[in-house]
């Protein structure tokens, strides 16, 4: 495989099909995790971790399947690899699996997962297919970093709370505190407040594509006359 | 195309007990451990709600097995820890369930002195929304320190609820399920430990 299609995978999955502006797949965990940003990086990693091993299983066993089974086949796939890393964070990452034990489960119902396994693994290879879930997980992470830093200033008036549970006490110097003596504004934590910030995110993203466009388009013609 | 059929049943057969015997077979791998790192977190949890002076015997290994109770709110057997002092009962840790917590079951450790006041309470594991309901977890707020003293004889029956409700326990707004949960769990087991004071402390003290 070429770098050339590597970096296409890439940039398709962080941003051109951004699972959370763009493609708008697997919203549940998106609004209900979002809350910080502890909460919401925590959550896109593991779901990206999934993604990819759920794509590069897909892509290795799919001559095996029959299409009409496949759907039912692809999310058992998933389903007992999300068990499995719960069985594992449990018995090995405890301190981890404690701040993330919620989450974990809520990935098999994440339909983003279901999509690109069905979408790209299915018809793909299998390095190909682990890194574009990889890269989607990435896209995935960044948005829920982003929505989950905007929800926690608004709701609480603080960046990285939390971050003690993953990485030990000491971590609780690094919690910042942006807005001091802020009495928190409820709407931006409760799920409404995660629509109206992802409306807002969405609207960003497809102000910053409108602009590269138009942009684009005077700077053509210019590159055609010379 | 009968054929077809159960071909493609007999596919979906093969990776289903494909599937079924790998979890099997992680679960068997790690069950004995997981079990040990919810005892290891349940042992660190009871030494923060039992005041080092309140007792002198080996806690762990002091303890009972009691029938479940509806004042519990549990459906099997469980475990009650039992401190002494000096020879003599001190506190009691009792394992409850508030079934009734926002999304699912929150469990809880309380610790009950002999005098029926509460040493302390901890929340061992929950469901509620991140960053919402959670503060009942001691990692993310001192609420639950709010019980810390409270008994049936200082607060009456109307007294153990939320304020919402006309009682005497603080809540955050936005969140009243949680803490109305697990304000009557923890009434509920007061309540239990009158009733049975003499049979939890009774038996081998060690």
């Amino acid at each position: 495989m070429s770098y050339q299609e590597f970096k296409d995978i890439f940039y398709n999955g962080v941003w051109k099909q951004n699972t959370g502006v763009v493609q708008l797949l697997g919203m549940c965990p998106i609004l209900a995790v979002s809350t910080s940003v502890v909460n919401g990086v925590s959550l896109g990693l593991a779901t990206t971790i999934v993604m990819a091993l759920s794509n590069a299983s897909v892509a290795l066993i799919r001559q095996l399947v029959p299409n009409e089974a496949r759907i039912p086949v692809f999310i058992l796939i998933i389903a007992v690899l999300v068990t499995a890393i719960q069985y594992l964070m449990n018995a090995y990452l405890y301190s981890l699996y404690v701040v993330l034990g919620i989450f974990i489960p809520l990935i098999v119902t994440n339909c983003i997962v279901l999509a690109r396994v069905e979408a790209f693994a299915a018809k793909n290879p299998a390095s190909q297919s682990a890194f574009d879930g990889m890269a989607m997980g990435l896209g995935l992470t960044a948005v829920l970093a982003v929505l989950g830093g905007l929800r926690e200033i608004m709701g609480h008036g603080t960046l990285l709370s939390g971050i003690d549970l993953a990485f030990g006490p000491s971590a609780k110097s690094l919690v910042i505190t942006v807005l001091p003596d802020y009495h928190g504004f409820l709407l931006a934590i409760l799920p409404p407040g995660a629509f109206i910030t992802l409306g807002c995110l969405i609207a960003g993203k497809n102000w910053l594509n409108q602009r590269a466009e138009s942009r684009q388009a005077r700077v053509e013609p210019v590159a055609s006359a010379a | 195309m009968a054929k077809a059929a159960l071909m493609t049943a007999l596919n979906l057969g093969a990776f289903a007990l494909f599937g079924t015997a790998l979890l099997a077979f992680i679960y068997n791998q790690t069950h004995v451990r997981i079990a040990r790192s919810v005892e290891e977190e349940k042992l660190k949890l009871i030494s923060q709600i039992l005041p080092g002076n309140l007792y002198d015997n080996d806690i762990i290994r002091n303890t009972k097995e009691i029938a479940p109770d509806p004042l519990l709110g549990n459906e099997g057997n469980t475990t009650v820890y039992r401190a002494t002092l000096k020879g003599r009962p001190s506190v009691a840790v009792l394992e409850a369930v508030a079934p009734d917590g926002y999304s699912g079951k929150i469990y809880m450790l309380i610790a009950i002195r002999e005098n029926g006041e509460i040493a302390g309470v901890r929340v061992v594991s929950h469901k509620e929304t991140p960053g919402l309901g959670d503060y009942i977890d001691i990692a993310k707020s001192d609420w639950i320190r709010g019980f810390d003293g409270k008994s049936t004889a200082q607060y009456n029956d109307q007294d153990w609820k939320v304020r919402k409700d006309g009682g005497k326990f603080d809540y955050m707004a936005g969140a009243t399920i949680t803490p109305r949960a697990v304000v009557k769990a923890v009434h509920k087991a007061l309540q239990y430990f009158a009733l049975h004071r003499d049979q939890l402390f009774a038996g081998e003290i060690r």
